[in-house]
């Protein structure tokens, strides 16, 4: 089986977000890039299926030069090889635009990506490579296992979970508890160096949105606590302070 | 000299914090006040790759140098210093005696179970009268047609029990003489090769130091390590790396400690005011920053020298030396700035203070240190 999965290289949730620019750039100083954890749980379940039905993992990234320490990770992980292609990953469109670009001649079976980015959040890449290469996308996959040119996937929906059926190829958009968790051991990073990152430039795409500038959500008030004997304390603070009742 | 971690490094570090925090972090208290060695754990960080950092790939290691083995060491040791020891100790002494000195046979044979932690290597020299004096060991091998037997006691060895195979150092000529003892490797469960009682210590507890004993034990002459009369000489120049691996063991114990010191300072209040805004704790942190990062780069400096191929005797005796110092004291100080509740085992620095100890000891004392550094000076 040929399994692509997209990777998004996104701030560690830890991460003080703070911009440069007026406002209209990230200020990447002192933030350190991760894989996406959702993107993870993805990577992470391409490779038990390749382990257990054989064939490759490729790893995609939309992004310049400075996310391959995040590509690396992917493969030290277990990816087999790395396509990066090198742009500016500008939205969501453009970016499954290269991704939808890359995989029409590769045939892949299985392209997995996950359920959303943790920067943008938008969860609308999968969504759109789908429709672009005109195959189905599902999301989000909660369990997803191959039989006989057919995928069996577990989705999350409101209240409960509904088990699709869909014919290979399709696009997945994966969470947890789709697969068990990898961190890499010592050797896949050592391996990680020597095996194939390939870096492609951009297929073009018309760009449909501008980025004006970014804004913080207004900080946190401090929090008043009240003491449980007093609930009428509650209720006016709610009325008169909040102005919620 | 590039200070920055590299890509590799870096890769690493994560690994182990996200590997620590699932793990190592939750079990830590349990294991220390049990005084349990977790078997299990040393499996997996086997899986991981942990128990074979230096090793070549060819021998089923990863084949990293020692910035890569610095990093290991010191980021489980920020986590838990008792595993952080016997990472160290399977991989510097007993792993790293057979990667020097072994023959080809001994390599394939050893190296690629101990490299997995399919075995857990000890590594003995230490006796119960010979501590800082190891030359003057009592531990005597005698030649027996292919044969080498056996008599005599190691003790503090670490992993002594739970080991699989221990390289041990043997007086195989009389006292004083010049190459008067050799390395065998031993395997458990040959007879009259058994461990004896398990020290119960003040820190490092999950740890395991136990006392090896030799009754008539019959070793053939493919488990010697290098030449007879070579082994005094091996285990010293395996404590050089060792020393490094201490020192790695020291930062991970002092920045644990600083790092919990440094968050508490700002969180705890008296005098309406962080502590942290008192001069008297601001110049602590101050102090503990400073000595740590001399101490860093200490070791950064023995460790390119060892990989570099030169003579880093000396760099790696200081290394330990200020290191494991700097340990101590930065230990100590965090117990300070938690005041009350540093002494209590429901904050980290208390196991930090007490696994400390231990840098300042292991591998050769402080004032060891000072010998072979002053040594090195005078000549
Ligand atoms: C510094 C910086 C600034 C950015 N500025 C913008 C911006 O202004 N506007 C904007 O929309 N985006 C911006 N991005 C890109 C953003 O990180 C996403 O790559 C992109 O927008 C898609 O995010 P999403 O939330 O729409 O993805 P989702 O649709 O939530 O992502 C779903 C899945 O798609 C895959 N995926 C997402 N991004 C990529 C990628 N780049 N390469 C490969 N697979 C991917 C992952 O598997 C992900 O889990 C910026 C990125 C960086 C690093
Ligand atoms: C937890 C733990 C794990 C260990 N693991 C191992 C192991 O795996 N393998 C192994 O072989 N050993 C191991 N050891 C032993 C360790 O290396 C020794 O404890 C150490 O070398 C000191 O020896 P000693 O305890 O006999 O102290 P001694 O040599 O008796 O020293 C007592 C004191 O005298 C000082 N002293 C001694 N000689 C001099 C001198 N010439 N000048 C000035 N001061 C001097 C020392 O510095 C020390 O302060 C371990 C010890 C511990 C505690």
């Amino acid at each position: 089986m040929k399994i692509l999965v997209c990777i998004s290289n996104v701030p560690d949730t830890t991460s003080k977000i703070s911009f440069t620019d007026n406002n209209t750039k990230l200020n990447t100083s002192g933030i350190q890039f991760i894989i996406g954890p959702y993107d993870e749980y993805a990577l992470s379940r391409a490779i038990e299926l390749k382990e257990a039905a054989g064939g490759t993992v490729t790893v995609l990234n939309v992004g310049e030069a400075d996310t391959e320490p995040t590509i690396r990770k992917a493969l030290a992980i277990g990816a087999d090889d790395a396509i990066r292609v090198n742009a500016f990953p500008k939205d969501a469109f453009y970016v499954a635009s290269q991704i939808a670009a890359i995989a029409k001649s590769e045939n892949y079976d299985l392209i997995l990506m996950g359920r959303e980015s943790i920067d943008y959040n938008s969860g609308l890449v999968h969504g759109l490579v789908g429709e672009l290469l005109g195959i189905p996308s599902v999301s989000p996959v909660m369990k997803l296992d191959v039989e006989g040119g057919k995928a069996v996937m577990s989705r999350e929906i409101e209240g409960g979970k509904e088990i699709v059926e869909a014919s290979l190829p399709l696009v997945a958009g994966c969470q947890e508890p789709i697969a068990e968790w990898k961190i890499p051991n010592m050797r896949g990073i050592m391996s990680a160096r020597t095996k194939p990152l390939k870096v492609v430039e951009p297929a073009s795409v018309t760009d449909n949105i501008k980025l004006l500038n970014y804004e913080l959500p207004a900080p946190k008030g401090a929090c008043k606590m009240i003491d449980a004997s007093t609930p009428e304390k509650l209720f006016d603070l709610l009325k008169n302070e909040a102005k919620v009742l | 000299m590039n200070f920055d971690l590299n890509e590799n490094q870096q890769m690493i570090a994560r690994m182990v914090q996200d590997f620590g925090q699932r793990s190592i972090k939750p079990h830590v208290m349990e294991w220390d006040e049990k005084q349990e060695f977790p078997v299990p754990l040393f499996k997996k960080l086997g899986e991981l790759g942990l128990m074979g950092v230096l090793v070549p790939e060819t021998y089923g290691g990863a084949g990293f140098s020692y910035f890569e083995y610095i990093t290991a060491i010191k980021e489980i040791s920020k986590i838990d210093g008792a595993i952080g020891l016997s990472v160290a100790a399977h991989n510097s002494l007993c792993t790293g005696h057979i990667l020097s000195f072994g023959n080809e046979d001994q390599k394939k044979k050893y190296l690629p179970k101990l490299a997995s932690a399919e075995f857990i290597g000890a590594w003995g020299l230490t006796e119960p009268n010979t501590g800082s004096d190891a030359g003057n060991m009592r531990t005597v091998a005698v030649q027996d047609g292919d044969y080498w037997i056996i008599n005599g006691s190691k003790n503090f060895i670490t992993h002594g029990k739970s080991g699989d195979i221990a390289v041990v150092i043997t007086r195989t000529g009389n006292p004083g003489e010049h190459r008067c003892s050799t390395a065998f490797i031993i395997e458990k469960g040959t007879p009259g090769f058994s461990a004896g009682k398990k020290e119960n210590k003040l820190g490092m507890r999950a740890s395991e130091t136990t006392e090896l004993i030799f009754d008539n034990v019959r070793v053939h002459k493919d488990q010697m390590l290098g030449s007879k009369g070579d082994g005094f000489v091996q285990a010293m120049k395996v404590l050089d790396g060792g020393r490094i691996s201490i020192a790695a063991l020291s930062l991970g114990i002092a920045e644990g400690a600083f790092d919990a010191a440094l968050k508490y300072s700002q969180e705890r209040q008296q005098f309406n005011k962080p502590i942290a805004s008192f001069q008297g704790i601001s110049f602590k942190l101050a102090e503990m920053a400073t000595e740590l990062e001399a101490a860093t780069l200490l070791t950064l400096k023995a460790a390119d020298m060892k990989i570099k191929g030169m003579h880093m005797t000396k760099e790696a005796a200081m290394a330990k030396y200020y290191a494991s110092e700097v340990a101590v004291k930065v230990a100590n100080e965090a117990v300070q700035i938690f005041g009350g509740y540093g002494y209590t085992k429901d904050f980290p620095v208390e196991k930090f203070y007490r696994d400390a100890k231990l840098c300042t000891i292991g591998e050769g004392t402080s004032e060891i240190q000072k010998i072979v550094i002053s040594k090195n000076l005078i000549n």
